[in-house]
């Protein structure tokens, strides 16, 4: 458990900005525009990893150093699922850039994630 | 309402109850909805499972110091204010002072595309926050088959719907969750009531002959009696009341009081002491024969006594009613202004025989009436078959029994001259009173009056001629035009004289 706990906040600054509410990652800015992403969870359960796994993933081949992933965990922000409307978890929500689109799931359908995501396959570029 | 209701209330044995605070359903439930857990309450579209819901948070709220949660996947806020309004209720305020939360959820299937598992923890933890963040003893999930429409995977919402439920008992909150019924409107449309197994009320609203009636049920109340039977419920501008009309039963006491007619031979008619107090008369008669004239003479009456009286009128306006009394001598307005005369018109066909009889229900609990009198009782028969007129006729008269009134109803009958009751509801009056034409020896029609029957006292078997002028109502012999000789004491002719000078 612990040292999957870690996967989520493995990214550098998070862990330490407990305060903040949002824990975000950045990456380079290229000329690329940038595509901002909220994953919401509830606490650090095992279907939660594996979505930021596959999110992680997906993100690292498709847009190197274009991305922002903020992991929200709705169990210490519970505001949150009101405000963001949030039902189901895990929710993806890509907010920039526009139109703000919503993916529900664990993320391991990675073909509908790409066109939940608007990337086009590497093959196809 | 009666003493057996507050026994059960009580019973040690029976699961706690949590009063919904709607006026009528927690007689029929024994005292509420099953404390710390979660109702099903569903019906068609706008039979009101939503007013349902917010009266049990809101009554909760104001009237038994619980705070309460209402998840809307329908309506938000703003809509749900306007919408209880008319209702007296103001929502706004009542979240203002967090007694209330309102959390209304957007549910839209276009942004949910589905990539891979999940489940609905979000709905709880927002439920979650909202009961923590003012205590909530009461929650209310209003349609919660909408989340079916927002939703792939049937699979996952119905193991999460499970889950929700044990959640609210582990909760400890009292749960209301409604649902729309499937097409014949027997089962929810998702068969959400397999998971929820204590306690299930369906509404329907359906109309027959073009009058539309509201009706209550509950299904299941798992380790409880409770009345299983429909019972008509109304939404008015005080909000649902359900009217528990059979858990009234034959207990009414008996009275030996007898009260004056307000048509001194009548008096001397029924044993020189008119009618007994709380007890049903029946006036009926052909077309123009005097009926509502001798009713008015009752009323009359009554309020000579100082007592109040309800008149319904199912045929004349009041000012009509009024205006057509002072023709034969009787001034209402001096009573209506004392507020000791209530005259009340409906139309028949305003709204069902239930509904009527609901009515008549608040009316009686706002007026406190001694003497209800209701013009003509046959018109409201157009509403419904012999069984359903027999079944409200006998729940009328038992519940005017019951709260110590005075039953005066006319009755119009077919001119072919028999007296038979339409609907056969003699064996349910006590006095029947029958004003017919008649012909006597000089071939002159006029109305005869006689009484067919009178319990607990002896009475007159003559016809007398029923005579109305502008001095007031006057019994005479059939046969003369002079003074007639009462039977069954003369004597009595005296008092007559000083009443036809009133």
């Amino acid at each position: 458990m612990k040292a999957k706990k870690k996967v989520i906040t493995k990214k550098p600054t998070s862990k330490k900005v407990a305060k903040a509410t949002k824990k975000k990652v950045n990456k380079v800015v290229k000329k690329e525009p940038m595509t901002e992403l909220c994953l919401y969870i509830a606490g650090n359960t095992a279907r939660s990893r594996v979505a930021f796994e596959n999110l992680k993933s997906v993100c690292g081949k498709y847009l190197k150093g274009r991305y922002k992933i903020e992991v929200i965990d709705l169990l210490t922000n519970p505001r949150l699922a009101k405000e963001d409307q949030i039902l189901a978890i895990p929710t993806l929500v890509r907010k920039l850039p526009l139109p703000i689109k919503k993916m529900i799931g664990d993320l391991s359908d990675s073909e509908k994630l790409l066109v939940g995501l608007n990337i086009k396959k590497l093959g196809s570029k | 309402m009666s003493k057996s209701f507050k026994s059960k209330i009580f019973d040690p044995n029976q699961f706690e109850r949590s009063p919904t605070g709607i006026q009528g359903l927690d007689e029929i439930t024994n005292g509420g909805i099953p404390k710390n857990r979660p109702t099903l309450i569903y019906g068609s579209a706008g039979c009101g499972k939503t007013l349902f819901g917010v009266s049990f948070i809101v009554n909760g709220a104001t009237q038994y110091n619980e705070p309460g949660v209402f998840l809307s996947f329908e309506e938000n806020e703003e809509e749900l204010s306007r919408n209880v309004a008319s209702l007296k209720v103001d929502l706004p305020k009542l979240v203002q002072q967090k007694k209330i939360v309102i959390e209304h959820i957007h549910l839209d299937r276009s942004e949910n595309h589905e990539t891979g598992e999940y489940n609905l923890e979000g709905l709880f933890v927002r439920l979650g926050y909202a009961i923590d963040s003012i205590g909530a003893k009461r929650v209310v999930i209003d349609a919660i088959e909408t989340l079916f429409s927002g939703f792939d995977n049937d699979y996952i919402l119905r193991s999460e719907l499970k889950r929700l439920i044990r959640w609210l008992k582990e909760r400890k909150v009292t749960a209301i969750i409604t649902s729309e019924s499937s097409e014949d409107g027997e089962l929810t449309r998702h068969g959400i009531e397999e998971y929820l197994s204590d306690c299930v009320v369906l509404l329907d609203h359906r109309v027959i002959r073009q009058i539309s009636t509201r009706r209550i049920r509950v299904i299941k109340y798992r380790g409880s009696t409770h009345g299983t039977d429909e019972f008509p419920f109304l939404i008015d501008k005080d909000g649902i009341s359900v009217l528990p009309i059979t858990s009234l039963v034959l207990k009414h006491p008996g009275t030996t009081e007898r009260v004056k007619t307000g048509i001194p031979e009548l008096d001397i008619m029924l044993s020189g002491k008119g009618y007994t107090r709380s007890s049903s008369v029946m006036i009926s008669g052909t077309a123009g024969t005097g009926k509502t004239s001798i009713a008015g003479a009752f009323a009359m009456e009554t309020c000579r006594r100082g007592e109040t009286c309800l008149y319904l009128s199912f045929e004349e306006s009041p000012g009509q009613i009024v205006a057509n009394m002072k023709s034969i001598g009787m001034n209402f307005d001096p009573w209506i202004k004392k507020g000791l005369l209530q005259i009340n018109s409906t139309r028949p066909g305003f709204f069902g025989l239930e509904m009527h009889l609901l009515e008549l229900y608040k009316q009686i609990k706002l007026h406190k009436p001694s003497t209800v009198i209701i013009d003509p009782l046959t018109s409201l028969f157009g509403q419904g078959d012999t069984l359903e007129i027999q079944s409200i006729l006998t729940r009328m008269i038992d519940l005017l029994k019951m709260n110590k009134i005075t039953a005066i109803f006319t009755s119009l009958i077919s001119s072919k001259g028999e007296i038979q009751s339409e609907v056969g509801v003699a064996s349910l009056i006590d006095t029947w009173i029958v004003v017919r034409e008649v012909e006597d020896k000089l071939r002159r029609r006029s109305r005869g009056l006689y009484i067919v029957k009178s319990r607990g006292m002896s009475h007159s078997n003559q016809i007398h001629r029923l005579v109305l002028s502008d001095k007031g109502i006057r019994l005479l012999a059939l046969e003369e035009d002079t003074e007639l000789q009462l039977d069954p004491e003369p004597a009595k002719k005296t008092k007559k004289k000083s009443a036809k000078k009133n």
